[in-house]
């Protein structure tokens, strides 16, 4: 299934890539989108086991009937705005019909023609500096479909399973659909681009703080539109739309795949299928689903058991004025607050990690204490486990973590086991010390006794040090630290060693 | 109540319930009248898909409630038989279809919980037009309902169910609901009194939905009084409908009980609406309804002929706007968590669900589904649903234009008599057409009633349909409770007094346990 | 005289997911077409200038508290369902991708 892939260069050369993004949001109200059942991307509701959080809507029951969330239509108002859109005056949902297990009512309650928020725009800045508009087409709110679980067959997906089974706690899940325009002149950039638009609307829905925005929970997916037409050509190539890209490191990959894997097959001579693509993040290649055909005939109409949303001027004039910062203004501010390097900053954006340093700065730490952390240790776990770093770690613990250094409780190799047991779900980072034994040794004539072993065991480095050669010391230090197993602050057993050296 | 051994079916459902409240008669003993009114006579009449086996249950906890000093509900302990379109926790609810045989829903449609709250006693689940589409409960998947005034032929519909349980003695109330006249065509046909209230008078939730813009609960009884007090218990707000309406109701009962009580219609002006004044009214349909217009005239009502030149577009409308919501509202009848389900080893569940569609739906099911799909369909929808919709707009213009001269319109509320069982059922388009004089109220969303004006040539009750402005349902009481006294003077009694008598036919208890209709 | 074809009657069939037999194919292409010109003369009469209508009564904002109703139990839930395992529903093999 691996396909013939131009290299990405040599496709740019010949080809100009054309983007659009469908990015679905889930929305963390406290119930579904139409009815009063518990909404499963609320954090009171997480973990709840399956076809628990369901009401007749939820399973689409003879005789139910939908009534919009109050607080859905607010957070999506809010939402479009901070997209840049205009709020409708008036809107109103319409049913998309299509048969599918998980989807109760085999239709869907959307948006059609009249989206709640339209024509925006996203700023967006990339690590090399470009700034880039995304147009946005429309914002429109809709429900979420139950999930599906493959049994049978070797891969548990959908071919060649026996049967599937079907849990309804997600169905009504309140979505906001955000759908870009087409985007072009992205370039060579284009892989980024995507990520960073992923990562701008993640970061707009978190200050919103209308969505966990977690991708590897589905609160937040993103199908990506891919074209290439020849270079000096005018006419729009055909489109593929990638699916199940669960997170932006995914985002970025499937675009540069695609963009690859199409260039090859039009520089052969051949022709691109207009079809739904799945992302297959283990191999790292999208694979064909079904083409589009004649029977993606959705069959929109108005829903008859909802009227429209008409949001007063008032309203709209109220969620602005509470809109936080844009992206891109923000990360200008929150560069120079936190005094970062251009090289700092850029590290910390391109690891897709300005939230968590942000959450991380908001819970105590200081702003270079936490950068580090998230840059260092918790990214290379991270890159060696192949997971997204938010995933691994809570910021806040982070931030506690660092504020037992700084109270001299931990030193930073023992605060690096402390992380490493709070990745493995041991507790926070106080408890983890705690039932690991890590603390700092302050009994001082244990480490007098451990230095003059080490400078008894080095006296070359000892004559040295009274030679004033003081660099010379570090060696010292670090035999007095590995006897003491990391437990020891290294400040300390500098001066020490230095004070023995003299004495 | 000189003779004390009444026969308490025989009674309209404000003296029973009037009995009821006065301690004079319990629940247990209306309620078991009816059961065993429904016992002896739904052998041949077959108005109930189900029997309520609770029903003796509750009405003992309604005589308990009430012996206990209580206050209860002015209609406490009285029977009601409910549509079977009506979700109704511990009785199966189909909707006439087999697709739902035996389906017990979870919860209660709204009006069913409002009965319950106000004390009425469920008798059962009347047999209705498989999910109500039809207009002669023929195309119920449980076989059909028999009008109790001639077995041979039909109660109407899709409500048949409930009209022919009211006209023959087995409920004093029901409930019923009304798309495109489900619910005044069969009080036409059966000699009874129904009303479709204004669009979101009543909660259509838990009523399992035909055409969600068109759909309405309304009661039907066999007397004017009876539909209001029922109207009263049903309607109101519920936050479980979008489309229910936030106003304050007046109290129809009174409105009835004053209409009742004037005797006069003075002041009154009425319509009648020149295009359904048609050549497809038989004639003596036609009679009854010029005789009606001078009893009107002699009340001092003053009649007048109005225009309403779109109605003759509203049938057509309306199988485009009915069709395209019930194709989308009846797809999530699939097998996958309620329902029918057909399978074969190794099949996919596209394949099940096809299956399970094509076993589970009637033949009329599946041609409206089917043309639904087509109206809605690309490159379709502008020419047919978005048309449909504007004609909407301007029968609703029509109605306005109409009430700017008038108090109420009046019609025939069915062009003929009750034609024979299996008579039309071959031609779709004749029994669509049969709807004309009901249709144009649905697709504006005004409320209608529909009550006896007399019988026709054949002996056959012929109906009268009054409509009012958009929130006027209390017009509607008003006048028709003054029209029903006023014939029921001329007549010696209200006009189900006059139905035949039926035979005894079913051994006791055997008809009474259809439940799901396997019969 | 609007000609519809069996190969569309098919066509709405597979939308509408019902496994019509060829005899009910054959009787609903007829009837469609006659149905179809029946109700076609909406078309007359819906000029541009006119609104369309999707409400009876016009209302708008019917808008829900965003508070926690009554859930349906496990009982309640597969009481109607044709199979399940006790937290699921069960279908058989899913041919088509997801929408």
């Amino acid at each position: 299934m691996k396909a013939k892939l131009m290299d990405f260069d040599k496709a740019l050369e010949l080809f100009e890539p054309v983007l659009g993004f469908e990015v679905h949001v889930e929305l963390g109200t406290k119930t579904k989108m139409f009815s009063a059942a518990p909404n499963p991307a609320h954090p009171e509701f997480h973990g709840a086991g399956p076809n628990t959080l369901i009401d007749p809507l939820s399973l689409g029951l003879p005789g139910s009937l939908p009534v919009t969330n109050e607080t859905a239509v607010r957070y999506s108002i809010s939402l479009g705005l901070a997209l840049g859109c205009e709020i409708a005056t008036s809107c109103r949902f319409a049913r998309k019909n299509y048969f599918y297990p998980d989807t109760p009512k085999n239709y869907q309650i959307s948006q059609y023609d009249e989206p709640i928020a339209f024509e925006g725009q996203v700023e967006i800045e990339l690590a090399n500096g470009r700034r880039f508009t995304v147009p946005i087409e429309r914002a429109h709110m809709e429900e979420d479909a139950g999930k599906l679980t493959h049994v049978g067959g070797s891969t548990g997906r959908i071919q060649g399973a026996e049967y599937s089974l079907v849990d309804y706690n997600r169905a009504g899940v309140p979505l906001v659909e955000i759908v870009t325009h087409m985007i072009f002149g992205a370039e060579h950039d284009a892989p980024e681009l995507a990520k960073a638009y992923v990562g701008a609307i993640r970061d707009i829905v978190l200050s919103l703080g209308i969505s966990e925005a977690r991708m590897e929970r589905g609160n937040l997916r993103c199908d990506a539109n891919v074209s290439l037409r020849p270079r000096g050509s005018e006419q729009l190539g055909t489109r593929t739309e990638t699916k199940n890209v669960n997170s932006m490191r995914s985002v970025e990959r499937a675009v540069r795949y695609e963009i690859q894997r199409q260039a090859a097959i039009l520089a052969d001579g051949g022709t691109i299928t207009q079809e739904t693509r799945h992302w297959h993040e283990d191999t790292g290649v999208t694979s064909p689903g079904r083409p589009k055909s004649d029977a993606d005939d959705y069959r929109y109409f108005p829903e008859p058991d909802l009227l429209p949303v008409e949001p007063s001027r008032e309203l709209v004039e109220e969620l602005r004025a509470a809109l936080p910062e844009q992206p891109v203004a923000r990360k200008r501010r929150l560069k120079a607050e936190w005094g970062f390097s251009d090289l700092e900053f850029q590290d910390v954006v391109n690891g897709d990690m300005l939230h968590l340093v942000d959450a991380t700065v908001a819970a105590g730490a200081a702003p270079q204490s936490a950068r580090k952390w998230w840059t260092g240790e918790i990214a290379r776990v991270a890159n060696e486990r192949g997971v997204e770093a938010a995933s691994l770690v809570e910021p806040a613990r982070v931030a506690e973590l660092q504020r037992l250094i700084d109270e001299g409780a931990l030193t930073d190799r023992l605060a690096r086991q402390a992380l490493e047991g709070v990745m493995a779900g041991e507790g926070s980072p106080a408890e983890v010390a705690e039932a690991r034994g890590l603390k700092v040794v302050t009994d001082e004539s244990a480490l007098v006794a451990a230095v003059d072993d080490a400078l008894a065991a080095q006296p070359d480095v000892l004559q040295k040090i009274r030679d004033g050669k003081v660099q010379a010391a570090g060696a010292v230090i670090g035999a007095v630290m590995k006897a003491m197993r990391g437990q020891a602050d290294a400040a300390r057993v500098r001066e020490i060693v230095l004070e023995r050296a003299s004495s | 109540m000189a003779q004390a051994p009444t026969d308490l079916t025989r009674l309209a459902g404000y003296e029973l319930a009037g009995l009821l409240a006065a301690g004079e008669v319990s629940s247990v003993e209306a309620t078991q009248a009816h059961l065993d009114r429904i016992a002896a006579v739904d052998g041949e009449i077959h108005a109930f898909l189900h029997v309520n086996d609770g029903a003796l249950e509750q009405a003992k906890t309604i005589d308990e409630r009430r012996a206990s000093g209580e206050r209860l509900h002015d209609l406490a302990g009285a029977p009601v038989a409910i549509k079977d379109v009506l979700c109704t926790i511990g009785m199966p609810s189909t909707s006439g279809s087999r697709i739902l045989e035996g389906w017990v829903p979870p919860y209660d449609a709204t009006v069913v919980a409002r009965l319950k709250a106000a004390g009425l006693v469920a008798l059962g689940k009347t047999n209705m037009d498989e999910f109500a589409m039809g207009s002669s409960t023929e195309h119920s998947a449980y076989g059909p309902t028999r009008n109790p005034w001639d077995t041979e032929r039909i109660p109407g519909g899709s409500g048949g169910g409930s009209a022919a349980a009211v006209a023959a003695f087995e409920a004093p109330f029901a409930l019923g609901s009304d798309t495109g006249g489900s619910i005044r065509q069969p009080a036409a046909v059966t000699g009874t009194v129904g009303v479709k209230p204004t669009y979101g008078g009543v909660s259509r939730y838990g009523a399992i939905a035909l055409a969600s813009s068109l759909d309405q609960v309304g009661p039907v009884t066999r007397t004017v009084l009876d539909s209001a007090l029922i109207h009263d218990v049903i309607g109101g707000h519920d936050p479980h409908d979008s489309t229910s309406l936030k106003r304050e109701w007046p109290s129809f009962t009174a409105a009835a009980r004053e209409g009742a009580a004037s005797g006069s219609l003075a002041g009154l002006k009425v319509g009648v609406v020149k295009e359904l004044d048609s050549e497809g009214i038989a004639a003596d349909v036609q009679a009854r309804f010029q005789e009606t217009v001078q009893v009107l005239t002699d009340a001092g009502a003053e009649v007048v002929e109005v225009s309403c030149p779109s109605f003759e577009y509203s049938v057509a409308a309306y199988y485009l706007i009915l069709p395209a919501e019930a194709s989308s509202n009846l797809a999530r009848f699939d097998s996958v968590r309620f329902g029918l389900r057909v399978e074969q080893q190794g099949q996919t569940v596209e394949d099940v669900m096809a299956a399970s569609r094509e076993a589970g739906f009637g033949p009329e099911v599946k041609r409206r589904i089917i043309l639904g799909t087509y109206a809605l369909s690309a490159g379709y929808y502008d020419a047919y649903y978005g048309s449909a919709q504007k004609v909407r707009t301007l029968i609703q213009r029509d109605f306005d234009a109409a009430f700017e001269q008038v108090d109420l319109l009046i019609s025939p509320a069915a062009p003929t008599t009750a034609f024979k069982i299996g008579e039309k059922i071959d031609d779709p388009l004749a029994m669509y057409v049969n709807d004309i004089t009901t249709i144009p109220a649905n697709l504006a969303g005004i409320p209608g009633m529909g009550l006896p004006m007399g019988l026709g040539d054949d002996g056959l009750p012929v109906g009268l349909q009054l409509l009012a402005p958009m929130f006027e349902d209390a017009r509607l009481y008003r006048a028709g409770a003054t029209i029903e006294a006023l014939l029921a003077d001329r007549w010696g009694g209200i006009l189900t007094t006059q139905a035949p008598a039926l035979r005894d036919a079913a051994p006791s208890g055997s008809s009474a346990t259809t439940a799901g209709g396997a019969a | 005289m609007s000609e519809i074809t069996r190969e569309e009657v098919q066509h709405l069939a597979g939308l509408a997911r019902i496994a019509l037999t060829d005899d009910e194919v054959t009787s609903l292409t007829t009837e469609l077409s006659q149905i179809v010109d029946a109700i076609a003369t909406v078309r007359e009469v819906a000029g541009d200038d006119i609104p369309a209508t999707s409400h009876p009564v016009p209302m708008a904002n019917v808008l829900r508290e965003d508070v926690v109703g009554e859930t349906l139990t496990h009982e309640q839930a597969f009481a109607g369902a044709p199979s399940h395992d006790g937290e699921r529903f069960r279908v058989s093999a899913i041919l088509g991708e997801e929408q």
